[in-house]
Formats: C-alpha cells, structure tokens, sequence
C-alpha cells in the first residue's frame, strides 16, 4: 500500500515535537480567529502569513501552522454564530439558521457541541477523501498541457463567479480587475516592463500578499468605521456544556452525508465552503420535510451545515494541491502560501515533495483531534474570547497587518498600496462585488498568460489548439456551464436570509 | 441604481485605458505568436462586457454611509497613509498608540477606553512582535535611541 508508506512519512513528521506544536498554536489560534465576528479563515490567515514568513518558518512548518489555522477557523465560525447570530465567517452563515434558535431556547451548549462533532466528523472525512483522491487526481493532472491548464484556469474563475456570486457580471469584472493587476510587471516572455508607468516599484508587480492582506483585513476596518461596531449584538449566555449523546447519535447519517456532499462541493474549483454549508442545509431540510422543523433550532439543523462546510474545507485543498488551483477564498489565500514558500503545487509536488504532502495531511489528521479536544471540553475558553470588542480588536488587526508587511518588504510603497486596496476592498462591498475573484486573478493571471503563450507556442499560433483535446474541451464546457446555469437555477436556490430577532 | 451605472462606466474607460496602455507596450526580439499585448487587451476587453453590462442591467442602490461618515473614512485613510510613513522615522511605539486610538475611537466613540486601548496594543503588540516572534522593530526614533 503506497498510502501507508506514505503517511508513515507524514506521521513521522508530523509527530516530531516541533511541528506537532505549531498545529496546536495553530488550532488555538484559527478557533479564535473563526470566533471573532469581524475575522474569518481568509484574512486572519492572510495577516499570519507575513508574519509566518517573517519567522524563517520552514515550508512544511508554515503550512502546517497556517493550514490549523484554516481548518481551526472553520471550527471556529460556528462560535460566533451560534451565541450572537453573527457568522464568524462566511460559509457559518447557515449555522445561524438553526444554531441562534437553539440557543435561544437554552440550549447553547447543547448546539456547541452538537455542531462541535459535527464539525469534527466532516473535517475528519474529508481529510480522508483528500487522502485517497488527491494522489489519484495527482495522477491524471499529469496529462495536462498548457491549453488545458489554461482551461481550468477559465473554469475556476467562470465557477468562481457563476455559483458564489450574485451577479455575474460583478465577479467576472473583478477577475478582470485582479488578472489586469497581475500583468503590471515585467513580462515573463519578453522580460520588457508592462503597465509600470517607469515606476521601479512596480517593476515586480504588486505582491499578492499586500493585496490579499489589504483587501481582506484593512478593508474590515472601514466597515467597522462605517458601523460603529452597531453590529456586536448582545448574544445568548452560555451556562452548562453537557453532551447530548442520544442527539449526536441520531444525527449520526446527517452528518455522514452532509460530510460526503460537502466534500464533493469543496472539491470543484471555485465553488467552496459557502456552497457546501448551504447544499447540505438546503438538502436535509428537504429530506426532514415539514416535521422537521428546520429553522426552529434543531440538532439536524446545526449538524448538517457545519459537517458540510468544514468537509468542503477539507476538499477545497485537493483542487489547490494537486492541480494549483483554489476551490474558495481561504485556499486562494493557501495557495498564495505555498507560492511565496516556493513550492509549485500540481502533479509533481506529490512526487518531489512527498514531505511537503503527506506531512500536512498526517498534521491535519491529528490538527482535527486537537481541534476537536479544543471545542468541545474546552468550548468555554473561546466564548470569553465574543467578549472582546470591536474597537480593540480591528485596531489591533491593522496594526498586525501593517508590521506583517512592513517587516516583509520594508517600502512605504507597498504599505500605501496595501491601504489603497482596503479602500478598493471597502467600496467593492459595498457594491457588492466579490473580493475573491480579484485575489485569484492577481495570484493566476502570470500562470494563465504563460499557459496560453506556451500553447501558442506549440502549436505555432493555431488557435483550435486549446480545444484540440477531450480534457480541454470538458473543461471548457464546465466552464461555460459553470457561468451560465447559475442564472439560471438562481430562481429556484435562494439562499434564506438570517433570521431576525 | 445610479451607483452601478457610474462603476460600471469608470470600469469601461480604465479599461480602454488599459488597452491604450497596452498598445505602447515595448516588442523584444524575443517574441511568440501571442505576444506581451494579446493577453491584456483581451482582458480589458472582458471588463468592457462587463461594465457596459453592469451600466445596462444594475443593482439596487447600495446604501451609502451619510456625509460625516464618509469624512470619518477618509479621515481613516489620511492617518493609515500617515501611519505608513512615520513607521519607519519615529519608531513602533508612539504612531502605533496614536493611530490605534484614532481608529477605535471611530469604531466606537468612548474616549478613555480608545486611548487605553492605544496604549495596550501598542505596548503589547510591541512585546509579542519584538520579543515572541523576534521581528526586527525599531520603538523610538533613531535619534534619541542614540
């Protein structure tokens, strides 16, 4: 069994005291940064990653610390969610549906455990799924060229903006707006400087990181401006944490199968947690029916999303590790991660790097027992953690996100960049366009580019090239699908408000 | 309504913009049968499908915060630009409590707990920063550090 060997080799680094260390901090450190309203897995990893850098973390040390943090944000969400029916994070955002209910009628403890395990049984799941299908995937990625890499690269993208967003038009502008932003720089080809305007700053292109970290942390601050951090609603007490095993039992197959279409969800490119929480809401309410009672706080009801969007955590990483392209946000901001760590993700890290894999798979497995240990005894530890408030906690976050990228780059340059795309951040929001698709373009655009010219290249400027083979062509079709039949299918899958007070 | 229809046109001129920028952009001997242009300029062209679309068919209007808060945003900005620059002259400890003030007092406006909160962050932020993670921060200016 090749499986076997491998996570021998996983598990031996995995356990060595070291790294065994930074997948605690970094469960500790990702459930309070997925319980804080205000943060979520995409920027309080991306604040991290300077700092992580900053460190001379080594590559597997780094992506095991800030890969806990991801999965320990995704526990972490459902915190915030529950007690003050405020998402923590994105895909939470069905956790409130049943969760605040929950609560409400006093069983605070009762959803935090229930979504606890729930939780832990999703992540567990699909750590396995990554387990066994990223190395098969690994396996037919090497079949692909430059027209299909480039294919895919469209299909994230067209899916991207096709199922997260609400309008079309809106997110295929800020992929434009974010690949426009990868071609400043000199050109890979031809080594001649593009879109510079004879600044010597921009000769490099804009670094993904300032980008990541400006749209995603700074930009949070001037919606708290604009707020006045009204939004931090008083929340539910939290009295006793008893566990209700007669619930988690009968919860047992929603779970299961939450976790396996969550998954599944994860694992297409671009479609991600937030798809994943809601199709698995969304099918077990329909398959409680009525008698269910969704919506009303019920323990299926807190099950479902949170298997869902942490197994779609899990799947998210086999697009970003096997083939370098990012199922979500967070694995956009991961795989910014492993680039500036120098390591290229797709077929051949599973063979050059078999550490680098098989290290962070094995840590992830034992991440999810920490994690786990952490939200379940010690759920109270965290929920302190609501109590502090906005006015101290996004300062601080500026502050971190301004020394991350000063102690990385030192030019006052990319600090005023990092500002300007806060306030680009702040305004797309507000006219709510996804932030995303800008961040995969600037970290995509240079590959896409080099794909497309190295398929020109071989095929000496014939363009039915990119459509000369069944994988491009496939690829193609789901790109176009992946845009277009969400208009669609919008009719008939609208995503439930939160509920009101 | 009114807001998508401006974003939208400012998206259509930056891109021609883009193209324009684009068309000057300087050929090498080294070249390939796409070229340093083709690749941008289909780019652009996509945000003008994009724009023109979103002039044609716009949102509801999002709701923009009242004047004062704006003047409070850009005030926000004018002190993190400020911020940016003094970080590397003065020093972590004095901009870092100023700048943290300023921005908690905005998000809520109670005087004493924004000042302390100030001073806490910069202090601790400054302990974690220079003695747990050993980044190299300067906490006063040059001059008087001698």
């Amino acid at each position: 069994m090749d499986i076997l060997a491998n996570l021998a080799i996983g598990f031996d680094i995995a356990l060595s005291p070291y790294t065994f260390m930074l997948a605690v901090i970094g469960c500790f450190l990702g459930t309070i940064i997925g319980a804080l309203p205000g943060l979520g897995p995409s920027n309080g990893v991306a604040i991290l990653i300077p700092i992580t850098f900053t460190l001379g973390l080594d590559a597997v040390a780094a992506l095991v610390l800030l890969t806990s943090v991801y999965y320990g944000a995704m526990y972490g969400g459902r915190i915030s969610s529950i007690l003050l029916n405020i998402p923590g994070d994105e895909p939470a955002m069905m956790t409130t549906l049943d969760g605040f209910p929950m609560a409400k009628n006093g069983r605070a403890g009762d959803a935090l455990v229930i979504s606890g395990v729930a939780s832990f049984v999703g992540a567990l799941l699909a750590t396995i799924g990554l387990m066994l299908l990223a190395p098969m995937l690994a396996r037919v990625a090497y079949l692909f060229g430059p027209a299909e890499y480039f294919a895919l690269y469209l299909l994230a993208f067209s899916t991207l903006g096709g199922i997260a967003s609400k309008n079309q038009a809106k997110a295929a502008l800020a992929s434009c707006v974010g690949l426009g932003i990868a071609m400043i720089g000199l050109d890979n080809t031809t080594g001649m400087p593009r879109f510079t305007g004879g600044n010597m700053h921009l000769m490099d292109g804009v670094d993904f990181l300032v980008a990541i970290v400006g749209l995603f942390a700074v930009s949070e601050v001037f919606v708290f401006i604009e707020s006045h951090g009204k939004d931090s609603a008083v929340g539910v007490k939290l009295d006793k944490v008893t566990i209700p095993y007669r619930e988690i039992w009968q919860t047992r197959w929603t779970m299961i199968r939450s976790s396996v279409v969550g998954f599944i969800a994860g694992v297409l490119p671009g479609a991600g947690a937030s798809l994943g929480s809601f199709l698995t809401y969304m099918m077990e309410k329909s398959i409680a029916g009525e008698k269910g009672g969704f919506g009303t706080g019920v323990a299926k009801g807190v099950a479902a999303p949170e298997a869902g969007n942490n197994a779609a955590a899990g799947g998210a990483l086999v697009p970003m590790l096997t083939l370098g392209v990012p199922g979500s946000g967070t694995t956009a901001v991961l795989l910014a991660v492993l680039m500036t760590l120098n390591i290229t993700p797709g077929p051949t890290l599973f063979t050059d790097r078999p550490d680098v894999v098989w290290g962070l798979i094995a840590s992830l497995l034992i991440a999810n027992f920490v994690l786990l240990a952490m939200n379940v005894p010690m759920v109270k530890v965290f929920v302190r953690i609501l109590s502090v408030p906005p006015a101290l906690l996004l300062p601080g976050v500026t502050m971190i996100s301004f020394v991350g990228i000063y102690s990385l780059s030192g030019s006052y340059f990319d600090l005023v960049l990092m500002i300007a795309f806060g306030v680009m951040g702040y305004v797309f929001r507000k006219l709510d366009i996804p932030t995303v698709p800008v961040i995969l373009g600037i970290l995509l655009g240079n590959q896409m580019e080099d794909n497309l010219r190295r398929a020109m290249v071989l095929s000496d400027g014939d363009w039915t090239f990119l459509f000369s083979s069944a994988i491009a062509n496939g690829l193609w079709i789901a790109a176009v699908l992946g845009f277009v039949a969400p208009l669609f299918l919008r009719r008939f899958l609208k995503k439930p408000e939160l509920t009101e007070d | 309504m009114k807001s998508d229809r401006v974003f939208g046109l400012v998206a259509v001129l930056v891109a021609l913009a883009y193209i324009a920028s684009a068309l000057q952009i300087q050929t090498s001997f080294l070249s390939d049968p796409v070229g340093s242009k083709t690749f941008p300029i289909l780019i652009a062209a996509a945000a003008i499908v994009c724009g023109v679309s979103m002039i044609m068919k716009p949102d509801q209007e999002p709701d923009w915060p009242e004047l004062n808060v704006l003047a409070s945003l850009a005030f926000s900005v004018v002190i993190l630009v400020g911020y940016a620059y003094a970080l590397k002259p003065i020093g972590f400890l004095v901009p870092t409590a100023i700048v943290a003030s300023v921005l908690s007092y905005q998000i809520s406006p109670k005087p004493r707990f924004a000042v302390l909160a100030g001073f806490g962050l910069s202090l601790g932020l400054f302990v974690i920063f220079k003695y747990a993670l050993g980044l190299s921060l300067a906490a006063f200016p040059k001059a008087l550090m001698g």
